[in-house]
């Protein structure tokens, strides 16, 4: 792998606080390595703000692995940037060259109000989550793992599901801010393994309204969550999401 | 005078006849108690779902947006249990056995017996909550191996175990969330423990997008907040993951256990330059398949796939036969350093060594392509099938590796060095999981307790969840049974307004410095400091360098620092200027403690304590004990000796040859 330095226009939006009407800002960053991951690139320039005596850019980041979900940056008009399949902290400099000028935004959603610069508050999916989006099971209730045998293909789809990062990019992506990429993938999780059996039909219908409740938009099914999820999520589990909805809609004890 | 309580009785029995007699608190009175958990990770998502649903009142904290986002997040390889569901010689008694040797005979046999019988359960309910872990086409679950062991006891979920357990914790916590059973803070930090005559009573936390100061009342505090590996700036741990909660506690008393037990991860992605802000594991389940190797010849500038098979040298495997790649963290981290340091380092930094999946490709291709009928295979075949096998088991770890470096790992063997990713030390607690000061409890990777001076792969994990499921819901009634006499104590208590304004103090002095270098420059002074001296081996005049060092970088930090924008707003400058502060002052107890053991044991290697052929020499008759610090001044600290005794395991070398 060759590596190379460049010189870089950033435009990044500011925002004080949630109050704030915000704007953007332009920085030039220079000697950037192509080595450097493009969180490191933000760490080069406010460590420069920091020096200068202005006041560094704010966004959420933790295990800079692509696994923990926190980092949620819209880079020049796609969530988590250019690279498929692939988060914000994960994308390498070697994703740009000399001379670049690059936008970068916080996620845009009614849902997820922004608490400073690049920083949003994301919240409402662990609502989602609070309304049904688990098996309920106390400690100590559980039986031998191996006595109940699950279809590896079964299990194998269960875990691409679970394997969401619940980051928030489908969202982002969204022209109506749907969150039905996430909610589905829960759905999926769940729906696929006989421990989510007895909780199927509220889990579906309290997870929706709780979704609604926070204002994410409709699914106009555009494909464009699917096609940013970093962890490939696919949307055959919006479908799967649908089809349980519909059958709990069907069947529900009036 | 430490007493860990370990109860009497012969080793099988002491958890059984614990639970047995344990003091219990009935429905009514748990409605009236109120218990505060810092951190919710697996430690503390499980501790918190686990008492929420047995009637507590429970307020959990964590730094991140979501308790989901938790550093176990990113734990990748596995977790252990004594299932013997291959049928392959494993049990409770050789878990426990396994553990406490690859400790290096610094762990306490009670624990660890304890931690051998949960783990069964674990699995069970994980599995229960919904935890997809991988199974075989027979619907059974499916196992690997991991270092130190010579049976297949690991569970996992592909290379992302930990999020999945993690997300099956955060779910059943979320559930106790909406039953009002527990009440979720994030972005808050815990900054002071608040006592009371001797008691626990609750805590100072700051929530960090307002910046504001909050006081929390609890008639017990569980501190679940990880390990502290951080103090060396670079590491595998996430970039919030401090040891500021832990240290807040040792101030306030609680006394710190083995400091020095540091584990440095073999197979890391190496560093790329200055600019370097994490290092990012390649998970030890990789060595099942990987194998490690350098040139036979120094400086060797060939391509790895250049170098013919006789002129490598498949060192782990010469040095080790028995165990081969697979002996423990520390034994592999030493070797790959020993060799980089002779000069058969490789890669542009010659800072790493290979591992290697080509063989791997070709023995599972083979069985593949016969499984599909093919009886004379083409090379071609066999690679297709082969690749195919290693994605499906290690394919997220090859992209990331793809993504960091630009090399694709199923064509050259990945390039890997040791880093920091673990630390064993932690608060002293004793068997009920309570450090020394009444009612503060310590769980998960922020304890020191069942380690020893060395983790096995995949024992984190069972730790952390046997901690907040199944040991701490016994524990923590057997303190809280007579706390039903006591009144809950109002927060205008002057020790609550004692404690606020303290760390109003603090924080202002920190703001008010306005001095002319970052946070994070001081960060990776602190952290060259520890890597060069109290990193993978150290040494007597080492570590008394690093002392002074550390002291006078404490002093620069406290006059130069710069920290820009306020105190009441979000800022994330200063709270890690907070963690950075912390991190000084427990370097410099990380070396104290480095200094006094005079032996090298797992993690911990003195480079005058070794033998001949480079292995550890630990000193039994002088250091068989744990070193718990009780802090007394700045820059002072007592050392106190909890012995360690060996009723049923015989300590003897550790030999993986
Ligand atoms: C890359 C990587 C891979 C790993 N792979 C494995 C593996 O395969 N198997 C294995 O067994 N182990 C593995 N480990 C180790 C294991 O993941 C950790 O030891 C374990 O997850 C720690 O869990 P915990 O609950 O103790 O702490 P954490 O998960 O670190 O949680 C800490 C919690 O404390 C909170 N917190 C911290 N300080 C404060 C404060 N002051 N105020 C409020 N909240 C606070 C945080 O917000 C967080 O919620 C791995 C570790 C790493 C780094
Ligand atoms: S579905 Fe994909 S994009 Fe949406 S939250 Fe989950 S991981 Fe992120
Ligand atoms: S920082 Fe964790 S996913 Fe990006």
């Amino acid at each position: 792998m060759e590596h190379y330095t460049m010189n870089l226009t950033l435009k990044v939006w500011r925002q004080k606080n949630q109050n704030d009407k915000g704007r953007f800002e332009t920085y030039k960053v220079s000697d950037i390595s192509s080595e450097m991951s493009f969180l490191e690139m933000f760490d080069v320039l406010n460590e420069r703000l920091i020096h200068e005596g202005a006041d560094p850019i704010a966004f959420d980041h933790d295990c800079r692995e692509g696994i923990c979900g926190m980092c949620s940056m819209y880079i020049d008009g796609k969530p988590h940037g250019p690279w498929q399949q692939n988060t914000t902290c994960q994308l390498h400099m070697r994703a740009f060259k000399d001379g670049d000028t690059i936008t970068v935004e916080p996620w845009r959603a009614k849902a997820f109000p922004v608490i400073k610069d690049l920083v949003t508050d994301r919240t409402a999916f662990d609502r989602i989550i609070q309304a049904g989006g688990f098996i309920s099971v106390n400690t100590g209730n559980a039986v031998d793992a191996n006595s109940l045998p699950i279809d590896k293909h079964k299990a194998d789809e269960a875990f691409a599901a679970a394997a969401c990062i619940g980051c928030g990019a489908c969202v982002a992506a969204c022209k109506n801010s749907s969150a039905l990429l996430f909610v589905g993938a829960k759905i999926s999780h769940l729906a696929l393994l006989p421990q989510g059996e007895p909780e199927r039909k509220t889990r579906v219908m309290d997870m929706i309204t709780q979704m609604d409740k926070e204002g994410f938009g409709a699914c106009t099914s555009t494909g464009a969550c699917e096609a940013t999820c970093p962890k490939g999520i696919s949307i055959t589990n919006i479908a799967r999401l649908n089809k349980e909805y519909l059958m709990a809609g069907l069947t529900a004890d009036q | 005078m430490l007493d860990a309580k370990i109860p009497a009785g012969p080793l099988d029995d002491k958890w059984t006849e614990y639970k047995g007699h344990c003091k219990l608190v009935n429905p009514a009175n748990k409605r009236k108690i109120e218990i505060i958990i810092v951190g919710t990770g697996l430690a503390g998502a499980s501790a918190a779902a686990s008492l929420g649903e047995m009637g507590y009142k429970v307020k959990a904290f964590c730094f991140q947006d979501s308790p989901r986002r938790a550093h176990s997040i990113a734990a990748q390889g596995g977790i252990n249990a004594a299932k013997n569901y291959q049928n392959d010689g494993d049990s409770v008694f050789r878990l426990f056995y396994d553990t406490i040797k690859g400790g290096d005979y610094r762990s306490r046999e009670g624990n660890v017996h304890r931690l051998a019988e949960v783990s069964a359960n674990i699995i069970d309910q994980c599995v229960a909550q919904g935890v997809p872990f991988a199974r075989e086409y027979g619907g059974l679950l499916s196992n690997r191996s991991f270092g130190g062991t010579q049976v297949q006891r690991t569970f996992y979920a592909a290379g992302q175990t930990g999020q999945q357990l993690l997300i099956g914790a955060y779910q059943a916590l979320e559930r106790q969330i909406a039953l009002g059973n527990v009440k979720m803070y994030n972005r808050h930090e815990m900054l002071e423990v608040v006592k009371i005559e001797g008691k626990t009573q609750g805590i100072i936390a700051r929530d960090l997008i307002t910046g504001k100061l909050e006081r929390h009342f609890g008639n017990a505090v569980l501190l679940c907040t990880g390990g502290y590996g951080n103090v060396f700036y670079l590491s595998t741990n996430a970039m919030g993951s401090n040891v500021t909660a832990a240290w807040k506690a040792h101030k306030a008393g609680a006394y710190f256990g083995n400091p020095c037990y540091t584990q440095i991860h073999p197979t890391c992605i190496p560093v790329s330059g200055d600019h370097q802000s994490k290092l990012t594991l390649m998970s030890e389940s990789l060595r099942n398949d990987g194998r490690i190797w350098v040139p036979k010849q120094k400086g060797d500038t060939r391509k790895p796939n250049e170098i013919p098979e006789e002129e490598r040298d498949y060192y782990l495997e010469r040095r080790y036969p028995a165990f081969g790649n697979l002996v423990p963290r520390d034994v592999a981290s030493r070797a790959a350093k020993e060799r980089c340091d002779e000069g058969y380092g490789v890669g542009s930094s010659k800072q790493a060594v290979y591992l290697d999946f080509a063989a791997a490709i070709i023995r599972y291709g083979k069985i593949e392509a016969g499984k599909h009928g093919s009886e004379n295979p083409s090379a071609e075949e066999v690679r297709h099938h082969g690749v195919d096998v290693v994605k499906e088991k290690y394919g997220n770890l090859f992209d990331m590796y793809e993504k960091i470096t630009g090399e694709d790992p199923y064509e050259i063997p990945m390039r890997i060095y040791p880093a920091v990713h673990y630390t064993m030390g932690g608060l002293w607690v004793d068997y009920e999981l309570m450090t020394n000061v009444k009612g503060l409890y310590c769980l998960g990777e922020a304890n020191f307790s069942d380690h020893g001076a060395n983790r096995l792969g995949a024992s984190a994990l069972m730790q952390g969840l046997a901690d907040g499921y199944f040991v701490i819901p016994y524990t923590v009634g057997n303190y809280l049974a007579d706390e039903i006499y006591s009144k809950p104590v109002a927060t205008d208590h002057p020790a609550f307004a004692d404690a606020e304004k303290a760390v109003s103090d603090r924080i202002n002095k920190l703001m008010g410095i306005q001095g002319k270098t970052s946070v994070e420059t001081f960060h990776k002074r602190l952290g060259k400091i520890m890597w060069e001296k109290c990193g993978m081996a150290r040494n007597a005049k080492g570590l008394q360098e690093a002392i002074t060092e550390i002291q006078e970088l404490k002093k620069a930090f406290w006059s130069d620092v710069r920290i820009p924008g306020g105190t009441d707003e979000f800022n994330p400058e200063l709270d890690k200027a907070g963690r950075v502060a912390d991190f000084i002052e427990l370097g410099e107890l990380m070396c104290i403690d480095a200094l006094q053991r005079n032996e090298s044991c797992g993690g911990h290697f003195r480079e005058e304590y070794q033998t001949p052929e480079g292995e550890a020499l630990r000193d039994d008759a002088n250091y068989m004990y744990v070193s718990a610090w009780e802090y007394r001044n700045e820059h002072e600290w007592e050392l106190h000796k909890e012995p360690l005794v060996y009723d049923v395991i015989k300590p003897t070398a550790r030999n993986y040859k």
